[in-house]
């Protein structure tokens, strides 16, 4: 419980950020930038996690062990996508979102 | 009787045929010739045998020859309708052991010489041990369906041998013909085998053929059309037979099938195979005898006098040497089915049942014989037609000798074996039909003629002079001639009505002279014709050609049989019926199904753009879906 900000206001932030990083996702074209923007949808949803276990359940704790968990998922997840694209660079030496599309069809 | 040992007689060619065919690269082509020939004479050995301890040891129980059989059952329907697999040894199991495996040894004797150097010698060999395990496991058989099987195993194994030459388009047309041919007439057996399976609920040939039995007389009243189901079923049967025997009208495949090389002709089209059609009448005689009075029976006979005679006019005006035996050997085979036709069951009425088998078996030698002969003189002078022919005596005294020797038996001139036999049939047809016997007599005397005019042919009239010098074959191909003329000569002195009888009694046969002096003296009239005609060269035959016109242009074109049953198959079956079918399973059938392809590709192609490869896009639409969605059940929950 934040004195003088109240959930509306915090969920209001969050969902901006959701949606920030939904626009990144679908214009960005650098599968870099694809990733940060991935990684603001997770940080927002990290965040609601946390707001509504402190607003709503002040007495547990489920919502920050599971926004930890997430956070530990998300870089793993990460470490994960960054070693795929230094492979495609490796392969076809571009990160562009565009020239990795050659299995369509 | 101890039969362990008979399951090798067949089982060695299979072993043979395994081998060679297996490691056909592997073996050298003058290994795999010892390997056939050495293969089957141990079959040849252990056949005589069998033939010792049956005929003269063990076989005979109170002046009766019993049947020995030895099964497994290999599929079982019900308890008495049960398929075996086994052997079968009766009088004439055991003589066509002979015929097949003695015939066998021979060809794969003369086909070491006579196959020399050709490229797929391994390859013949492994045939011929196909061919040779096929036959003796028709003859071994023990119920109607095994020796189905094996019958359509010699269909197989004649197919391969007859297009041997496969780059030659007409040994491959001849082939598939003899094939479609033989399969068609097969149909009929096979039916005939279901119908006698559904009523009688046995195949076994023990049960069937059995006199007293009530498995066949049973049915024998349920009628169908005016004849009991059972008539109809041998019928059916008959027409497999006359298939396989290249009876009128189904023997258009025969003549074709000389197209095989010479040895493949003396063995399956000459001695083995083709008797199958007759061995198989026989094997099932109790039954065309005892069923409705023998109406199935008397079939039997009119076509096979009808054959006999329709081939030996063919025969009398073709030029290639080999159709002339192949149209030989059609008449003798319907010598044979007569005999059979004319014959009764018990002690001498059974004398045509006893003349058939001993016909068949003389008749493999001499035809065999013949085919090995001819073989030998196309070998020397590289060509099948008689004007290439002429005066060969001088050059080859061996084949010369021993055709000579055939010639006279085919002619039925005493002592050679062919009288023998021939007059027993006679003397059968006398004795029960008088007009089938006038045919058999007419018959004798054109076989004669025909066979002379071929013999003088070939040895006597022209002088051809050949580019190159012809020469007598070597001793692998002159050794089985020799081997079969011996035959020839002895084999009619073999007291066959003592061993091999309709009901296995025996009897004695005594020569009626005056129907062997009517039948000798027919043949004598033909084989002086022939000679008058064909000695010398001069013009009386071609006079009788321009007499005979017409007639001489509807024989020479084999009163044009193969041109029938190509229009009905091409102009009639094919136009009429298959091609409409056939629009329809193009245009229709296929036509829908092909439509439904096409449109969903049609469909795909158009809408492929949509997966673009591009993940934003798919994110893109997934993210518009679940707002879309979002905003649906929103409104729903509001209202």
């Amino acid at each position: 419980m934040i004195e003088g900000i109240s959930i509306y206001e915090i969920l209001t932030l969050t969902t901006i950020i959701f949606f920030i990083g939904i626009y990144g996702f679908i214009t960005r074209k650098n599968l870099i930038s694809i990733l940060i923007s991935v990684e603001l949808i997770l940080n927002a949803s990290v965040v609601n996690f946390v707001i509504i276990n402190k607003y709503l359940y002040p007495d547990v704790l489920q919502g920050v062990f599971f926004s930890i968990f997430i956070i530990a998922v998300a870089a793993a997840e990460t470490a994960l996508a960054v070693s795929i694209i230094i492979n495609l660079y490796r392969q076809i030496s571009s990160v562009e979102v565009k020239d990795t599309e050659t299995m369509k069809y | 009787m101890n039969l362990s040992y008979i399951i090798l007689i067949p089982l060695i060619p299979l072993a043979l045929f395994l081998l060679l065919g297996i490691f056909n690269q592997k073996i050298k082509p003058s290994v795999s010739g010892y390997i056939g020939v050495f293969g089957l004479l141990a079959s040849t050995l252990l056949s005589l045998y069998t033939a010792y301890q049956y005929f003269f040891v063990s076989g005979k129980v109170d002046g009766v020859y019993q049947t020995f059989v030895d099964k497994a059952v290999w599929i079982r329907f019900t308890d008495t309708l049960q398929i075996d697999m086994g052997i079968l040894i009766d009088p004439i199991s055991v003589m066509m052991l002979i015929v097949v495996s003695i015939v066998s040894l021979m060809v794969n004797i003369y086909s070491r010489g006579y196959m020399k150097g050709d490229d797929g010698y391994t390859k013949f060999f492994a045939f011929l041990g196909l061919f040779s395990f096929s036959m003796f496991g028709l003859v071994l058989a023990t119920n109607l369906f095994q020796i189905y099987m094996f019958w359509e195993l010699v269909g197989v194994s004649s197919y391969l041998l007859i297009g041997y030459y496969y780059t030659k388009p007409s040994a491959v047309s001849a082939a598939k013909k003899a094939f479609i041919v033989t399969r068609f007439a097969d149909l009929g057996f096979l039916i005939g085998i279901l119908i006698i399976g559904y009523y009688t609920g046995t195949f076994d040939f023990e049960t069937l053929n059995n006199p007293e039995g009530s498995a066949i007389l049973n049915w024998a009243s349920t009628s169908f059309m005016g004849l009991s189901v059972i008539t109809w079923a041998l019928i059916l049967i008959f027409i497999g037979g006359a298939g396989k025997s290249a009876m009128f009208p189904l023997h258009i495949w025969l003549p074709d099938a000389m197209e095989g090389p010479t040895p493949v002709s003396a063995l399956i089209h000459a001695a083995t195979m083709v008797v199958a059609g007759v061995f198989l009448v026989a094997r099932l005689f109790p039954m065309y005898y005892f069923v409705e009075h023998g109406f199935a029976l008397n079939i039997v006979a009119y076509v096979g006098a009808f054959s006999a005679l329709f081939a030996a006019i063919i025969a009398l005006t073709q030029t290639d040497i080999k159709r002339v035996l192949a149209f030989s050997t059609m008449s003798q085979l319907g010598y044979m089915m007569l005999a059979l036709g004319v014959s009764g069951y018990d002690g001498h009425e059974g004398v045509g049942y006893m003349a058939s088998m001993f016909h068949l078996f003389t008749h493999a030698m001499f035809k065999a014989l013949l085919f090995l002969g001819a073989g030998s003189v196309i070998h020397a002078v590289h060509s099948n037609y008689l004007k290439d022919m002429g005066g060969l005596r001088k050059y080859m005294p061996i084949t010369n000798i021993t055709f000579l020797i055939a010639a006279l038996a085919i002619a039925g001139v005493p002592p050679f074996a062919g009288f023998w036999s021939k007059d027993e049939i006679l003397v059968a047809a006398f004795e029960h039909n008088k007009l089938i016997y006038f045919v058999g007599v007419f018959v004798a005397g054109l076989t004669a003629f025909y066979m002379f005019r071929l013999y003088f042919g070939i040895f006597w009239g022209k002088d051809t002079t050949y580019e190159h010098k012809p020469k007598e074959s070597p001793l692998s191909m002159t050794f089985p001639l020799l081997f079969l003329a011996l035959l020839t000569i002895v084999g009619g002195f073999i007291p066959f009505s003592e061993l091999i009888t309709a009901d296995k009694i025996g009897f004695e046969a005594h020569l009626n002279y005056p129907l062997a002096a009517v039948a000798v003296g027919v043949g004598l009239i033909g084989i002086i014709l022939a000679w008058m005609f064909y000695k010398k060269e001069n013009d009386l035959a071609d006079k009788f050609v321009n007499a005979f016109g017409v007639f001489y242009k509807w024989t020479y074109n084999k009163f044009y049989f193969d041109e029938i049953y190509l229009f009905v198959t091409k102009k009639i079956i094919f136009k009429l019926i298959s091609a409409p079918i056939a629009w329809f399973d193009k245009k229709v059938v296929d036509g829908t199904m092909v439509g439904i392809g096409n449109k969903t590709v049609l469909t795909s192609n158009k809408i492929k753009g949509l997966q673009s490869g591009k993940v934003q896009d798919y994110a893109f639409a997934f993210i518009a879906g679940v707002v879309v969605l979002a905003l649906v059940f929103i409104y729903l929950w509001t209202n």
